[in-house]
């Protein structure tokens, strides 16, 4: 256990090097959430009431959308594994005497604290002091928040896995991390809160993984849901957050069969 | 100086080749991603009728415009970004030991058939709208169009080339970068009067997106909401495409001179 | 007339450090500066110093990459700060600990974009081909992608790569780093033979003593950006390796020997170590005197080797 705890300290902090990234991070991130913020608020302007959302929480939803896209690792995650299996160094990696997904997911974990504090904290405070942003209405409301927010991460974690570990049979991943991040940014309420998708296709994607990642939690945090309904949610992230680790454990058995070291 | 870019550009397509799936895969994300980004208008029209009173039709034409543009600069200049790469990492040393341009052999190396994927969407969208919007075309409306697909495509071209310059100076900048270039891309989806006034003019004006489609447009499609700017607005794009150029190749100049005084 | 030619060369950084928790001081750090130097056609010049010495921030002026803060370079005549790309069809750079092959296209393949860049000709570019891929022993690689050769065979394609466009100048950083024995003899059997036959000029960063001493006859020596030597490879020695020891096994133990003209480095039971100066004493003189004070069993003299020879000079500084 020790081991994870000293992976994830050292992935925070290596992260935590990259001040200028970060700070030019935020500067995007934010722009990104005012000009879909724009968009919404047209919307919810056009028709009051649309997707169960007021103004405000139309722009609190883009912003708090965006300020945790890095934290759970959508875009902007390096895919150290995939760099890895290329260069022929997860060799090393696959011999240490550590659980080899347990290793990365601490990792991961590390970074994604980083960008919480570091990046999406930040873009929150741009965000309400240039809008003014909805808050959760109690503080049983936010706790829920942090537990969905947390199963986000780790939600996030399982599909980041997944994308590395394609590497050892595409040697090249990046075919599928630019379509995962694509089916991501729709799926996750992202590019458009689902509750403005016609309903069936709606209730369809909420129930794949990727909803688990924003729109979920952040429904939470505005109060959309609520109570027994929001532990509902949270209960099929965990679902899926148990179902992706099993999937990636698997993938990784096989995976590690057919090693085939470019270059060595 | 072209047959540099042909040469070096087609040497990355045989690379890339290497990794069929990888290529397969991206191709098509690239056009999905793009194409997710019309389905987000679509569902939004699906809950308002129009967004700043322009309808689905006006604003697939406008989209298409802007996409179009969007996708050619993206598949013939973008690959300057990776200028950053270049210098974080020494290989831009390399570049400049070579009796070539630097900037062609940072574009060409990493210039990719992949983003043909966008262009497509572009072309695809692009060319409902002009179908669709009920435009009456004059010989002025059809060559002011296709003279827009050009303009833009030099717009954003410029912009990418003016944002990389930034890293001569701030090499952990990049991500800012794509405020300005894939914000400004998404910001013209959009019909300008959504916008509140600060960012209209931010990035309408002071980054000229505005002149990409938008005031093309509000001519093409016979409409009058030019935000206060008079008729002639509609046809200012060349003139503001070769200010931005004239303001990246400025830019490129000095960033180069401040990296050769400095190394860094 | 110098094909290489530098006169008070100087470059000074500008750099930012953290003073306390925001604010920065702006400090002037000079990576170079009084360099002057010329180097004729055909000559081979190793070019030693610590790391951050200065070494890269010379070839980088020298190749019209960084522009120089005070002083002159002329390659050719030309001035590469301002005729960059000129100059660069004329020079062959080497790094190696960096490729510039394409790493997932065959080994020709590179050679071919090379050339096209470089604008060399099909005819002066196939006779330039067979000859490089003939001593360079690449017929082989020709065909196998960059990322599956190994250091070594990957080193020779780029030293080919480098010398495609049949540059007058090479500069080489590191050519032998990482290589094992037998690849660093053929590259530097290659580069001599290059050198010898077309009259190539070189310029070699290392820090393998072993290259000079079989490539160089000429080394000049950098520490914090001053030239502190420029000479001949046996002058190098010869100043500064003056020092030779003699190495005595006695038949007893004996306490320590008193030499004029020696002293004493080590004792270690019956071997005793006497350090002595060329210009000072003599072998003969320094044995007779120990064989007059104890028996001798065995003895041997050391002479001191390039690498402590340049050590000691970083450390008196000349």
């Amino acid at each position: 256990m020790r081991v994870y705890v000293e992976v994830a300290r050292r992935s925070f902090r290596r992260w935590s090097t990259y001040r200028a990234a970060t700070v030019a991070g935020v500067f995007t991130n934010s722009i990104f959430g005012f000009i879909r913020a724009a968009a919404l608020v047209a919307v919810a302007h056009a028709r009051p009431g649309a997707g169960g959302l007021s103004v405000k929480g139309f722009i609190t939803f883009s912003v708090l959308s965006q300020a945790m896209l890095a934290y759970v690792g959508v875009f902007g995650s390096t895919d150290e594994i995939a760099e890895r299996v290329r260069t022929g160094d997860v060799v090393a990696d696959l011999y240490r005497p550590a659980d080899f997904q347990l290793w990365w997911l601490a990792a991961f974990v590390g970074r994604g604290v980083f960008q919480l504090v570091g990046r999406g904290i930040p873009i929150l405070v741009v965000g309400a002091v240039v809008y003014g942003l909805q808050t959760p209405a109690t503080v049983g409301d936010l706790g829920l928040f942090l537990v969905s927010l947390l199963a986000a991460l780790l939600l996030g974690f399982g599909v980041w896995f997944l994308v590395n570990v394609s590497t050892f049979w595409l040697f090249d991943n990046r075919g599928t991390k630019q379509l995962v991040d694509t089916v991501t940014l729709f799926a996750s309420g992202l590019l458009v809160p689902l509750s403005l998708f016609p309903h069936a296709l709606g209730h369809v994607v909420r129930l794949l993984p990727f909803a688990g990642m924003v729109q979920t939690p952040a429904e939470i945090f505005l109060g959309v849901s609520t109570g027994v309904h929001a532990l509902g949610r949270i209960g099929l992230q965990v679902a899926w957050v148990v179902a992706l680790f099993g999937i990636g454990r698997y993938a990784l058995s096989r995976a590690t069969r057919r090693v085939v070291i470019q270059g060595g | 100086m072209l047959d540099t870019y042909r040469i070096l550009a087609s040497a990355r397509m045989r690379s890339d080749l290497q990794y069929r799936v990888s290529f397969v895969l991206f191709t098509l994300s690239q056009f999905t991603v793009t194409i997710l980004d019309f389905v987000a208008i679509l569902i939004l029209f699906g809950a308002v009728p129009a967004l700043a009173h322009w309808s689905l039709r006006e604003v697939t034409f406008l989209y298409g415009l802007a996409n179009l543009s969007f996708g050619i600069a993206d598949l013939l200049v973008s690959p300057i970004e990776t200028v950053q790469q270049h210098i974080q990492t020494g290989t831009f040393d390399r570049l400049l030991l070579r009796p070539a341009s630097p900037i062609v052999q940072v574009i060409a190396d990493q210039f990719s058939l992949r983003r043909l994927g966008k262009v497509a969407e572009g072309a695809l969208v692009f060319g409902i709208g002009c179908r669709v919007a009920g435009i009456h075309w004059t010989t002025a409306r059809i060559a002011l169009t296709a003279l827009s697909v050009v303009t833009g495509s030099v717009i954003f071209s410029g912009l990418w080339v003016l944002t990389s310059c930034v890293c001569f100076w701030w090499v952990e900048g990049r991500e800012a970068q794509n405020a300005l270039t894939y914000g400004g891309g998404f910001l013209a989806q959009y019909p300008l009067g959504i916008y509140g006034a600060w960012l209209r003019r931010l990035l309408a004006y002071a980054v000229p997106i505005a002149f990409v489609n938008y005031f093309p447009a509000v001519y093409v499609l016979d409409r009058h909401d030019r935000l206060g700017l008079p008729a002639w607005a509609s046809f200012a794009a060349p003139g503001v495409a070769l200010v931005v150029v004239i303001a990246a190749a400025m830019a490129w100049r000095v960033g180069i001179r401040h990296y050769r005084s400095t190394g860094s | 007339m110098a094909v290489i030619e530098a006169t008070d060369l100087g470059k000074t950084f500008r750099v930012r450090r953290r003073a306390g928790r925001l604010r920065r001081r702006v400090e002037d750090v000079v990576a170079v500066t009084d360099l002057t130097f010329g180097i004729e056609r055909g000559e081979m010049v190793g070019y030693i110093g610590p790391n951050g010495a200065g070494k890269s921030t010379t070839i980088k002026m020298l190749t019209g990459i960084l522009v120089p803060a005070h002083g002159e370079v002329r390659v050719n005549g030309l001035d590469p700060s301002r005729r960059r790309t000129e100059v660069a069809r004329n020079v062959g750079v080497v790094f190696g600990q960096r490729t510039q092959l394409w790493w997932d296209l065959p080994l020709v393949d590179s050679f071919d974009l090379l050339r096209r860049v470089y604008k060399v000709g099909d005819g002066a570019y196939r006779e330039s081909l067979d000859e490089l891929v003939e001593l360079l022993d690449l017929a082989a690689l020709l065909e196998v992608p960059v990322r599956q050769l190994s250091l070594g065979q990957r080193m020779r394609g780029d030293i080919a790569a480098a010398l495609l466009h049949d540059p007058a100048i090479l500069y080489l950083d590191e050519p032998t780093i990482g290589l094992d024995v037998v690849s660093k003899a053929r590259v530097r059997e290659f580069l001599s033979k290059r050198n010898a036959e077309r009259g190539t000029t070189v310029l070699l960063t290392t820090h393998d003593l072993d290259d000079i001493e079989h490539l160089c006859k000429r080394v000049m020596i950098i520490d914090h950006g001053r030239l502190l030597f420029d000479g001949g490879l046996v002058e190098v020695i010869e100043r500064l390796g003056e020092e030779r020891t003699l190495v005595v096994d006695l038949a007893v133990e004996a306490p320590p020997l008193s030499v004029p003209g020696a002293r004493l480095v080590s004792l270690d039971g019956t071997r005793q170590r006497l350090a002595f100066k060329r210009s000072e004493t003599s072998a003969a003189t320094v044995i007779a005197a120990v064989a007059a004070a104890a028996e001798i069993v065995e003895l041997t003299i050391e002479e001191p080797d390039i690498e402590s020879a340049i050590r000691r000079l970083y450390e008196s500084g000349l």
